[in-house]
C-alpha cells in the first residue's frame, strides 16, 4: 500500500503513521461538553468502502496528510495535505 | 443424535452410513420473538444459552454467508482469563468456567485444551507489572496465575533465547488454565445446540435494513424476505457499524485489520501459548502440528481481511528474535480477520436507544475467548431485560459519559490506541 506524498512523491507504507478517521480535522468549536464531542472522539461512520483518514508521512517529511481510501480494496485515491483539506 | 464414543465405533463398524446432518436447514418463518443478526461464534452460542437456559426457542439467527464464516474461523483460538481490570476480570472468568464445562454441556468435542500461557516479561517494571496482573487474578477470585522467574520459564520454554541483546528474558507470568480450542468446532457445537432446541439456523440470508416504527423495534428485511420480530440482537464483530447503520446508529466501533500466519505441520514442539509483549508476538501449536501465530493490528481501517506485509515482516521477526528455531519452518498461509475496534479496548453488550434492539460488540482482537460468555451474558440480557452481573460494565454510553470506561491496556479511551 504505497503512498503518494506531495511533497516526497511515493513511498513505502512503513514510513506513514495513521491518526484515524480524518473527523480528526473537525473538532468541535465549544469546549464544553456536549454530543459534538462524543461524535468527534468516539462514534465513527467506519465505511466499508471510501474512507478519508488522516495519516503523518513520520519517516519522512512529517507532513498531515488527508487520505482517501478505500477500505475494502486498500486502493487509494488521493493524497491531500491536510492544511489544504482543512481550509 | 447424540454423540459417544460407542457411537463412534459403531459407525465405523457400520461403514459410517447413519451419521446425520448437525443442524437443520430452515426458510424463515414470517415471524420470531428474537432475531439474532450474525451467526458467529457469539450469535450462535447466544442462541444457544436462549434456548438451553432461557427456554426461548422461537429464535432465528440470521447469517448473510456460512454458520461460522467470519472471525470464528479466522482467528488464533487463544482461551484465557487473564485480565485485571474490575468488570473485565469477573467476565472473562465467567468464560472460562464456560469454556470448562463447554463439552459436556454441548455434547461436542471442541478440543478445548489447557495448556497454559505464559507471558514474557522482559524488565523489572514489566515484572512489576505483571505481579499485579497476577494478584489481580488472584483477589478477583478464581482464577490462577503463577510467576516464574527465567529458570522456570526455562524449565518450560528451552528453545526460546533467553539472552538476546534486545529483550532477554526475565521471566513470565503463567496462566494454567488458558489454552486453546478448536475454533471452528466452537461454532459447530453451539450451532447443533441451539438447532436440537429449536432455534432456526438461517443461511445466506443478509440482512438489508432494519424495521423501526415510533423508536420501536418491529423486525428486519433480508435477501430472504421480511421477518418480524419483537427482538433484534446485533452480533455482527466486524460489520456492526453497518448493520447499526440500518437503524441510524453510530457506534464507537472501528474496523481493523488483524492477521494471522500458520506454518506447515511439525510434530508437537510448542506445548503452550506463548507471548511476547515487547514484539507484539504469540504463538501456539495446533493439534494438527501447525504453528499458529498473529502479531498486532496493521493500524488501519479495513474490511478486506487480508493484511499488507510490513505487520507480516515485523510478525516475523519478532517470532524469529524470540525464538530462533522456528525459521526452520515453512510457512503454510497467512490470512486477516476485520475487528471491531472499540475505543478502550473493551466490548459493548447492551441495550440501544431503539426499544427492542441490542447490541453486542467491540471485541477488538480478542473475540475468541470470549464466545461462551458473551452468548450467555447476552442471552440473559435479551432474555430478562437486565445485564448478567458478570457483563453489566459492558455498556454502550460509557463513552459519553467517561463513567466506567475499560482501559485494559491504560493507553487511553481513543481509537487507534489499542
Amino acid at each position: 500500500m504505497p503512498i503518494t506524498c506531495p511533497f516526497c512523491g511515493p513511498r513505502d507504507q512503513r514510513e506513514f503513521t495513521i491518526k484515524g478517521s480524518a473527523i480528526a480535522l473537525e473538532r468541535p468549536d465549544s469546549e464544553e461538553w456536549s454530543e459534538a464531542w462524543n461524535d468527534y472522539l468516539h462514534l465513527r461512520e467506519n465505511p466499508a468502502g471510501r474512507t478519508r483518514e488522516l495519516w503523518q508521512h513520520t519517516g519522512g517529511c512529517s507532513a498531515w496528510l488527508v487520505v482517501e481510501r478505500d477500505t475494502t480494496t486498500h486502493e487509494i485515491y488521493s493524497v491531500t495535505l491536510a492544511s489544504e483539506a482543512a481550509a | 443424535m447424540r454423540y459417544s464414543g460407542l457411537n463412534v465405533l459403531w459407525q465405523g463398524l457400520t461403514g459410517n452410513k447413519g451419521w446425520k446432518p448437525a443442524w437443520r436447514n430452515p426458510d424463515p418463518k414470517p415471524e420470531y420473538d428474537i432475531i439474532i443478526i450474525g451467526g458467529g461464534g457469539h450469535g450462535l452460542s447466544t442462541a444457544h444459552y436462549l434456548a438451553a437456559e432461557h427456554g426461548l426457542t422461537n429464535v432465528a439467527v440470521l447469517e448473510k454467508g456460512y454458520l461460522g464464516g467470519g472471525n470464528v474461523g479466522r482467528n488464533t483460538t487463544i482461551v484465557r482469563a487473564n485480565y485485571m481490570l474490575d468488570g473485565n476480570s469477573q467476565f472473562y472468568s465467567h468464560s472460562l468456567k464456560l469454556w470448562e464445562v463447554l463439552e459436556s454441556a454441548l455434547n461436542y468435542n471442541v478440543m478445548h485444551s489447557q495448556r497454559g500461557i505464559i507471558n514474557l516479561f522482559h524488565s523489572d517494571g514489566q515484572r512489576d507489572a505483571f505481579v499485579r496482573r497476577g494478584n489481580a487474578m488472584h483477589a478477583q477470585g478464581d482464577d490462577d496465575a503463577v510467576l516464574l522467574d527465567r529458570e522456570g520459564v526455562r524449565k518450560r520454554l528451552p528453545y526460546l533465547d533467553f539472552e538476546q541483546t534486545r529483550f532477554p528474558i526475565y521471566g513470565g507470568l503463567y496462566h494454567p488454565r488458558g489454552g486453546s480450542a478448536r475454533h471452528d468446532a466452537v461454532a459447530w457445537g453451539y450451532a447443533r445446540g441451539a438447532d436440537s432446541r429449536g432455534v432456526d439456523l438461517i443461511q445466506n440470508c443478509e440482512v438489508t435494513g432494519i424495521d423501526i416504527e415510533n423508536g420501536v423495534v418491529k423486525g428486519v428485511q433480508t435477501t430472504r424476505g421480511a421477518i418480524r420480530a419483537t427482538k433484534v440482537g446485533i452480533v455482527v464483530a466486524g460489520r456492526s457499524s453497518q448493520v447499526a447503520a440500518m437503524a441510524g446508529m453510530r457506534l464507537p466501533i472501528e474496523s481493523h485489520v488483524l492477521q494471522a500466519f500458520v506454518t506447515e505441520g511439525l510434530k508437537p514442539v510448542i506445548d503452550h501459548v506463548i507471548t511476547y509483549g515487547m514484539g507484539h508476538f504469540y504463538i501456539s501449536q495446533s493439534d494438527k502440528g501447525g504453528l499458529v501465530f498473529g502479531g498486532d493490528l496493521d493500524f488501519y481501517s479495513s474490511y478486506a481481511a487480508r493484511g499488507n506485509l510490513p505487520m507480516a515482516e515485523h510478525v516475523i521477526e519478532a517470532g524469529m528474535t524470540l525464538m530462533p528455531m522456528i525459521g526452520k519452518s515453512k510457512m503454510l498461509r497467512s490470512w486477516g480477520g476485520i475487528m471491531d475496534m472499540s475505543p478502550d479496548g473493551s466490548p459493548v453488550i447492551d441495550r440501544t436507544h431503539i426499544e427492542g434492539l441490542y447490541v453486542n460488540c467491540g471485541w477488538c482482537y480478542g473475540g475468541f475467548k470470549a464466545v461462551p460468555a458473551s452468548g450467555h451474558c447476552f442471552a440473559h440480557l435479551l432474555a430478562t431485560d437486565r445485564p448478567h452481573e458478570a457483563a453489566e460494565k459492558f455498556r454502550l454510553d460509557r463513552f459519553n459519559t467517561g463513567y466506567g470506561i475499560l482501559d485494559e491496556e491504560a493507553t487511553g479511551a481513543q481509537h487507534n490506541l489499542h
